[in-house]
């Protein structure tokens, strides 16, 4: 290394396989059947130039929305709002009063936001039927800019898991099990007539979301990433998930997990996608205490062409013997790139990143006890029929509301947070969470500018591999690379770099200072542009299906940069 | 909104505590015990050390006692402590409940101006350190009128400590005698309340009023007995107490409760307990949990409250987003006890006096303006204010704002008085009137009623002449030196007047009569 460091990560030649993909042209008018496989920026463009109109947009999602419903990526689809949301930003468009880049836009939310008068269940018994009557403060923000709401995307109950395999709607099916990339490889091996009880999981807990967008059923999807909850499915699914600095973005009206660390997250197909909604979502909020009092202006990313003043950290301690073979190899690819175009790139230490899974432990089901606590039957939810006491309703709504996972945190966390046992745990927890937020302080104020580490110990398993292990374990090892950063509350961001020798999409997370989240996306932008991640080919699956894409090849979708 | 402030005040071995709430529930609430009276979010918990009460016991052992209150107290805002719902008095139930009072789930606690406003002005008042920051907590427990299953509470480091409260006590057989205390106060704190439980017993049910706010003091005593220079005893919690002479009460009883029980070989429990106020005894509560464990945490939606002062306020601060402690003090007002002092000093009142004053609300803004447009002694004045004028309020039951009397009217009575225009019994009479019939001057009255004293100096002697002739045997009496004779001559001069001359004047005529 230029500083003299040793690089830890030995160097392998990976077949990135750049080649197997087609590129529509640029320009040229695009057929509203191509439009779901754009981005965001480059829909929104089609909707000012009046190539679509909105509700003819809508009506495409929804009709994918149906054809996908084996993925399980929606709870709720609400139709109705979307096509009257579509008339009113049809008209507005007629009127040339266009509200920004995202009016018309067919966007999803998590179902652990709050939407008015649209169920919001966290996929659990607890609050099925539940309808709030009020807007989370992101959803409103994205309504309020004129974004079509499709639906509520599926989760783990509660959003405690990373497989979203663990709701009472059933898990998510991973978009790429059904890909040409994925099958291609697959009809190689033996076992591949097994294909139905094959399919991959989507990671989580925003696996409805990332598979949401995953499949271009739409253009961007609200997570939240208290974990790794964002970054985890946008991995597994080949999508941008970013979790921004805690404070940035409101929480007022996302149902929380661990409130100290939740933040709501965004998946989109590409960064420049995600900047957007973030400057849309980005701001104070009255409403929540946490948030910046900073102004936060609106930004548009910039085009980053010189990376040769770039310092990017690879923490030492993220090498772990869990760690994918294929995933190592990428992460050092990764890092040869940066340094092949100029960067400094340097081995960082995080010595504390060990005990960070443990005291992420303690302090999420510390606070999920406490969160919980108002789910008790009365005010609303579920209710159980038993009513000879208070106590015994309380205990019976809660014992056939929440699953086991649930049930298991709350049992820990208010076994943490007695009083006997406070000081050795929770307070014990919280000053290992100082170290560890202390720990990126140091890095950072070394000079680093941003940290570049795997998201995921490897590819997205098959659902049958993934349910062998228990929830805990797989959290355990889902969010590994993730929490810290929850803990610290900085920004991160994991892009889509390369298929792995399955086909499976693989991701790479960027670290970023506090509240330089700009930064950080003009870092992910530029590591974007440079690995050209493949299309998800899914002609075959749409094919099954009677395909919206008819003639049309889903590999001549534009992905003009 | 409830911002409940804390108080702990501690003096001698007998310790307070007092909470002012803002509609939330107190902070030492027993989850499942009945309860039946509402709990309000507070905005102050005052805890203070009352003094300890020493009983000789027949010449065996002394006994000292231990009280600590946990008052709360309601802050006067228009929203409520973590919510942007009104506050309002007798609201219909559930009229006043935002999602964040009902706990809906993804609803976040902000923190009301007014309420940290209102518990800095109360740690200053009550001379405590403020604390520049503090921190709010969670504390846990299930019960129905707690939605959220916690309440936000600052037990860690609570936003004043460490204050004192100075006050009087009168004591003797006229209670004239006054003794000067202090109690100190160990914690305000801000605390939302609860909400309120009405439970129907001949339904099984319990209806919930998330209200919360009620506009009343609530406190907890607890309290325990020793013996002096032995470790202190165990301790009980009289709960939901609603008023000074229930609190007395329940204070008196369990200290000689405690007493007995130890005194008979028994042994105190810790335990809560509630008055029963018909019986005038406590009664164990019964709390089917046993000891709770509030299972506290850091309230992770609230960063910490940072106040600063003129000298510690960064540049360039917009004044609507910090909290100047200066500020506040700036805008503190006098506080009783130095208007009690002014009074005392000004005016020469008794201190029994300057507490009657400041204890009726209204009553010393009337005194004084009753002083400024009065020539009258200001002992005359508050001899009128405090006996008379008191006394009617209270025969009616009349608060001072609704007095048919006017500081004006009562000033330009007090004038005529001073200027020996009415006799004394004249003055009553005259005031009498005022209070029936609005709209009279006290002028006005004496004109149409005569009231005058008689002036005329030679009529009186006339009179008094004439008094003396009708009466040969007085005057031989007080000839004979009784020296009651001169007053029955008084009497019958005053008669004859129809009560309109000054007797001094009638005594001073007879004497000089008599002697020549």
């Amino acid at each position: 290394m230029k500083d003299g460091c040793a690089h830890v990560i030995p160097v392998a030649v990976v077949d990135l396989s750049f080649s197997s993909l087609s590129f529509a042209p640029c320009g040229g008018r695009q057929g509203t059947r191509t439009m779901l496989g754009r981005t965001l920026r480059e829909v929104s463009a089609a909707l000012k130039q009046g190539q679509i109109t909105p509700t003819e947009l809508c009506q495409k999602c929804l009709s994918l929305i149906k054809k996908t419903k084996f993925l399980n990526a929606y709870i709720t689809v609400s139709e109705e709002v979307a096509l009257k949301q579509a008339e009113e930003s049809e008209k507005r468009y007629k009127k040339g009063h266009s509200l920004g880049d995202l009016d018309g836009i067919p966007v999803a939310v998590k179902d652990n936001f709050s939407t008015s008068g649209i169920e919001t269940t966290c996929a659990s018994n607890m609050l099925k039927g539940y309808v709030p009557p009020f807007n989370a403060t992101v959803v409103q923000k994205l309504l309020d800019q004129g974004a079509l709401l499709m639906g509520k995307t599926n989760l783990d109950e509660f959003a405690m898991g990373c497989g979203s395999t663990d709701g009472i709607f059933g898990p998510v099916k991973n978009p790429w099990s059904f890909s040409k990339q994925y099958r291609e490889k697959r009809k190689q091996k033996p076992h591949g007539d097994k294909e139905d009880s094959d399919w991959l999981i989507t990671g989580g807990s925003s696996g409805g979301s990332a598979a949401a967008v995953s499949a271009f059923t739409c253009f961007a999807a609200l997570g939240s990433d208290t974990g790794g909850s964002t970054r985890n499915p946008a991995a597994h699914c080949g999508v941008v998930g970013l979790k921004p600095s805690y404070g940035l973005v409101s929480r007022h009206g996302l149902i929380p997990l661990v409130n100290s660390m939740d933040v709501p997250g965004i998946l989109t197909r590409c960064v420049d996608d995600a900047a957007v909604v973030l400057g849309v979502l980005a701001g104070h909020d009255c409403k929540d205490s946490t948030t910046v009092q900073d102004p936060v202006k609106p930004f548009v990313l910039p085009n980053l062409t010189d990376v040769s003043k770039l310092c990017i950290g690879i923490p030492k301690e993220y090498l772990v013997p869990e760690l994918s073979n294929e995933v190592h190899s990428l992460w050092s690819k990764a890092a040869n790139l940066f340094e092949s175009e100029g960067a400094k790139v340097i081995e960082v230490s995080l010595p504390h990143t060990s005990y960070s899974i443990v005291c992420y432990h303690v302090l999420c089901t510390s606070e999920v006890a406490s969160n919980m606590a108002r789910f008790d039957g009365l005010e609303y939810g579920h209710r159980c029929d038993i009513d000879v006491s208070t106590e015994a309703m309380y205990a019976a709504t809660r014992r056939e509301g929440f699953n086991d996972v649930v049930r298991g945190r709350i049992l820990s966390g208010n076994f943490f947070l007695l009083k006997e046992n406070y000081e050795n745990y929770f307070v014990k927890a919280q000053k290992v969470r100082r170290l560890i937020a202390n720990d990126f302080v140091n890095v950072f104020n070394s000079g680093v500018d941003a940290l570049l580490t795997p998201t995921t110990l490897s590819e997205a398993v098959p659902y049958l591999e993934f349910i062998k292990e228990d929830n805990r374990t797989r959290s355990a090892q889902g969010d590994i690379f993730t929490q810290a950063v929850n803990m610290a509350g900085l920004p991160a961001v994991s892009v889509p770099m390369a298929l792995s020798n399955h086909g499976l999409p693989i991701g790479l997370q960027f670290i970023g200072r506090a509240f330089c989240d700009q930064q950080l996306l003009a870092i992910a932008k530029w590591f974007e542009k440079q690995v050209q991640f493949p299309v998800i080919q899914l002609q075959e699956l749409m094919d099954d299906c009677s395909s919206i894409f008819e003639n049309e090849k889903l590999t001549s979708v534009s992905l003009k940069q | 909104m409830a911002a409940p402030v804390l108080c702990r005040l501690w003096s001698g071995r007998r310790w307070a505590l007092a909470y002012i709430n803002r509609g939330s529930r107190h902070g030492a609430g027993t989850p499942t015990g009945s309860r039946s009276s509402g709990k309000r979010e507070q905005s102050s918990v005052v805890q203070q050390p009352l003094i300890t009460a020493e009983k000789p016991r027949k010449g065996e052992h002394k006994w000292a006692a231990v009280v600590g209150l946990e008052i709360h107290a309601q802050i006067s805002s228009n929203s409520k402590l973590f919510s942007g719902s009104q506050v309002h008095f007798a609201a219909p139930p559930n009229s006043l409940v935002s999602f964040f009072d009902a706990s809906l789930p993804g609803t976040l606690p902000v923190l009301n101006r007014r309420c940290v406003e209102a518990a800095v002005m109360t740690g200053l008042a009550l001379n405590c350190r403020i604390n520049k920051k503090s921190l709010f907590d969670r504390k846990h427990y299930f019960y129905a009128d707690l939605p959220a299953g916690y309440q936000i509470t600052q037990q860690r480091l609570p936003i004043a400590v460490n204050g004192s409260l100075a006050y009087s006590v009168f004591v003797g057989k006229k209670r004239s005698q006054v003794i000067n205390k202090t109690v100190r106060i160990k914690q305000i704190q801000l605390e939302q309340d609860s909400g309120k439980s009405l439970h129907d017993d001949l339904r099984s049910q319990t209806l919930i009023d998330l209200n919360r706010a009620e506009g009343q003091l609530r406190v907890d005593a607890n309290i325990s007995v020793h013996h002096p220079g032995e470790p202190l005893g165990v301790r009980t919690e009289v709960k939901n107490l609603n008023s000074a002479r229930f609190l007395a009460k329940a204070i008196d009883y369990e200290i000689q409760r405690q007493i007995s029980e130890l005194e008979n070989g028994g042994e105190i429990l810790n335990e809560t307990r509630s008055f029963d106020y018909k019986l005038g005894c406590t009664v164990p509560m019964r709390d089917k949990e046993g000891k709770q464990d509030y299972r506290f945490i850091p309230e992770p939606n609230l960063p910490p409250l940072l106040l600063y002062d003129s000298a510690s306020l960064p540049a360039g601060t917009d004044p609507q987003q910090v909290i100047n402690i200066d500020r506040i003090r700036e805008r503190l007002p006098e506080l009783p006890s130095v208007t009690r002092d002014k009074l005392i000093q000004q005016y020469g009142m008794l201190p029994e006096h300057s507490l009657t004053l400041l204890n009726e609300v209204g009553l010393l803004e009337f005194f004084q303006n009753v002083i400024k447009e009065t020539r009258a002694e200001p002992k005359k004045v508050t001899s009128w204010v405090l006996n008379t004028f008191l006394g009617f309020l209270k025969q009616q039951n009349l608060a001072v704002s609704e007095s048919p009397v006017t500081p004006s009217a009562l000033a330009e009575l007090l004038n005529l008085l001073d200027r020996k225009t009415i006799s004394s019994s004249a003055a009553k009479q005259v005031f009498a009137e005022l209070w029936k019939s609005e709209g009279k001057t006290p002028a006005q009255i004496v004109s149409e009623k005569k009231l005058e004293l008689m002036q005329d100096r030679e009529t009186l002697e006339q009179l008094c002449h004439a008094t003396m002739e009708q009466h040969p045997h007085v005057v031989m009496d007080m000839k004979k030196g009784n020296p009651r004779a001169i007053n029955k001559l008084i009497g019958l001069v005053r008669k004859a007047t129809l009560s309109r001359a000054d007797p001094t004047v009638i005594k001073e005529i007879l004497e000089k009569k008599l002697s020549a």
